[in-house]
């Protein structure tokens, strides 16, 4: 590929388009990234060549039906490196909680004429389709995450896998712990690092918007939150959003202080 | 040109929209057989995820509704579940939500402007070749979006999907310091939002005059954007309240956005009925800037929302300007929440438009039920009555790829959010 530019893509699948924003949010930092790589396809921003060979394919969304299922398949063949963004594409996304419901009856209560809507029974992320070479978490991502992969990834650097534990970007940000003196019910212990320790540093507990960290004990944090005085529902509440379709969230059968009803 | 045509034209994706759909549309004898507009963005079914949540998880679900005005879908929120517990934000609170979303409308405009629609104008594909030729130009509108960026994070931490706002006010008021900083980063910025009027202004917009009824919100003396009465051009003044009696949802087989009507006819929201029904609201300096361009509100060429998105955005400038000099200090900026049973509503002027949330809740502040209708929906049957009358009026002999540029480029203009909505393109043309 020597003197030939990396050529990128930018896919979309079901979504609220945030995660793309990590790119279009640059500033005139745009401008340099469009000098720096060929941008093949990216719908929002202009090019369209959805089935043209690359180097590196992001991927933002999560699959919700049987031509996306298609379409995902293209994508990795055409794809030397594919990396998803945010939380949608890696663990489901928020829409991933109608897995957890009769999603017939939902339709139904929206669409008066349910039968034109078309979706899989399950919302999945990209890696239950396909073999995904990286993941960036988060809910959504930042312009930091994004050009910190793509430079590793032009630079012939494997791109680093944040996995530790918000509590300790929180730490090394000297934020108050907000668990510890306000007996809030932070997700801190349990989610990934990436955003910043936003949360904690303007005084609220986080929510784990971008998921599971490594090595995680749910069961252990889920009991002090009923010392905190949250019921079960309310438990299950902070695991079982944003990130639903992650299996390190998913409530064990043995923890059931985090369960629901 | 008796010779029959007969073509086909596919495009699989529109490009520069938020979200994904679709234009199908027949010509026979140089007359539009059909029309539709597909929205297959796969539905996500908010309203009922949102079922059996507790209060205070509002604000951050319905955010991830649009990642592009997440502010809007937290404002709606805050202020329907506030109505239902009996509460209102202090003075102080609202002035830092009228800030929150000044920095929405700066950077979602900026980025419609100059990423997705004035390529259109100037015979582009993509703002980054439009760099090419207008460098200075796009820096412009890439420095105001990142702006409009920096005031949201100065209240939400982040500026896609913030975290700062909350029933009851916000999580924290931001520092003496970082606003002074901001405050003049503003001001600094005020010229090149005027030079921006001038630019989109003198751009060549297709003259297009059309018959179609704006609606909006309206205040007192306010230029809308949180609070106020649902009004029409053609009559309707009636509280947030009765949203569901006048207007009326339906379900089109072709797109999973559901479609709205006023008194079953197609209508407008968004940034061209917000400056058709209250350009007298403007602060005095937005509008000495408009009047020089020579272009008057209400306009009925379609084409000027591009110049009423640059006005909204020299307006959002100095409204933040003004505001963020009463946001800091001591002093608390969230209220205790006692939640009871109850419904709640609430309509704010997204970028895009009129939005409207109806939520009600159980004695302990959990969903029973929630009702989202988003500005994207309410315009989906105008936008496919405007591409009919475009085309009409543009000339359906011309060749396709003026006609699919012409089509996209009317749909472009409306920045139609998909992903709001789905909860948009391939254009399809059969000539027979």
């Amino acid at each position: 590929m020597a003197g030939a530019k990396t050529r990128v893509a930018v896919h979309k699948f079901s979504s609220c388009d945030g995660c793309q924003l990590a790119f279009l949010n640059m500033g005139e930092a745009l401008l340099t990234l469009f000098e720096q790589v060929e941008l093949v396809h990216f719908a929002e921003a202009g090019p369209l060549n959805p089935g043209t060979v690359v180097d590196i394919s992001f991927v933002e969304g999560s699959l919700s039906t049987a031509a996306d299922l298609q379409r995902i398949r293209a994508i990795r063949a055409n794809s030397d490196f594919l990396v998803t963004l945010g939380a949608c594409a890696t663990a489901g996304g928020l829409q991933a909680l109608r897995n957890i419901a009769d999603k017939g009856d939902w339709v139904a209560s929206v669409y008066a004429t349910p039968e034109t809507i078309s979706l899989l029974e399950n919302v999945t992320p990209i890696s239950a389709q396909v073999k995904v070479d990286l993941e960036i978490h988060g809910c959504p991502v930042n312009s930091r995450q994004v050009t910190a992969t793509l430079r590793s990834l032009l630079a012939g650097i494997t791109p680093l896998d944040e996995r530790d534990k918000l509590c300790l970007e929180c730490k090394r940000r000297q934020h108050v712990c907000v668990m510890v003196t306000q007996g809030m019910p932070c997700m801190g212990p349990v989610t990934r690092t990436g955003c910043g320790a936003l949360c904690p540093g303007i005084g609220r507990d986080c929510y784990a918007c971008y998921g599971a960290a490594e090595n995680i004990n749910m069961s252990s944090l889920g009991r002090h939150f009923s010392t905190l005085q949250l019921n079960p529902a309310q438990i299950s509440h902070r695991f079982v959003s944003f990130n639903s379709a992650d299996p390190a969230f998913t409530p064990e059968p043995a923890a059931d202080t985090a369960r629901d009803d | 040109m008796t010779e029959q045509r007969d073509i086909r034209i596919h495009v699989p994706v529109l490009a520069r929209v938020e979200g994904e759909g679709a234009l199908h549309l027949t010509v026979r004898n140089n007359r539009i057989e059909t029309l539709q507009l597909n929205i297959y963005e796969p539905p996500r079914l908010f309203e009922k995820l949102l079922e059996g949540r507790e209060y205070h998880e509002v604000p951050d679900m319905v955010a991830r509704i649009c990642g592009i005005c997440p502010v809007a879908y937290q404002m709606c929120a805050v202020t329907a579940l506030e109505q239902i517990f009996g509460m209102q934000g202090s003075p102080r609170v609202q002035a830092m939500r009228r800030v929150f979303y000044c920095g929405e409308w700066i950077q979602s405009h900026a980025l419609h402007i100059h990423l997705l629609a004035a390529p259109d104008f100037l015979g582009f594909d993509s703002a980054p070749e439009m760099a090419r030729d207008y460098p200075d130009e796009v820096r412009r509108g890439l420095r105001l979006q990142a702006l409009g960026n920096r005031l949201i994070a100065l209240l939400g931490a982040r500026s896609v999907h913030p975290v700062g706002a909350c029933v009851g006010g916000f999580h924290h008021a931001p520092g003496a310091a970082q606003t002074d900083a901001l405050i003049a980063e503003l001001e600094q910025a005020l010229p090149d939002a005027a030079a921006l009027i001038t630019w989109v202004a003198a751009l060549d917009l297709p003259d297009d005059r059309q018959d179609f009824c704006s609606v909006s919100l309206r205040h007192e003396h306010e230029y809308p954007m949180m609070q106020g009465r649902l009004v029409s051009d053609q009559g309707l003044d009636i509280p947030i309240e009765d949203y569901a009696q006048h207007f009326t949802e339906h379900q089109v087989s072709h797109s999973t956005a559901l479609h709205a009507t006023l008194k079953g006819k197609p209508f407008l929201v968004g940034p061209l009925a917000r400056m058709n029904l209250n350009s007298d609201r403007l602060p005095d300096s937005t509008a000495a800037i408009l009047a020089q361009t020579g272009i008057r509100f209400p306009s009925a060429n379609m084409f000027h929302s591009i110049v009423a998105r640059a006005a909204e955005i020299h307006f959002a400038i100095s409204e933040a300007i003004r505001l963020l000099k009463s946001v800091t200090g001591p002093g608390t900026v969230r209220s205790a929440v006692t939640p009871r049973a109850g419904t709640g509503y609430a309509c704010t002027e997204a970028p895009r438009g009129v939005l409207w949330h109806r939520y009600r809740t159980d004695a302990e502040g959990n969903i029973r039920s929630a009702r989202i209708v988003p500005p994207t929906s309410q315009n989906q049957a105008r936008i496919e009555q405007d591409i009919a009358r475009s085309l009409q009026a543009f000339g359906l002999d011309r060749l396709e790829d003026a006609l699919r540029l012409r089509a996209e480029t009317v749909i472009r203009n409306y920045d139609p959010c998909i992903s709001c909505a789905t909860h948009f393109l391939k254009l399809k043309v059969d000539r027979r």
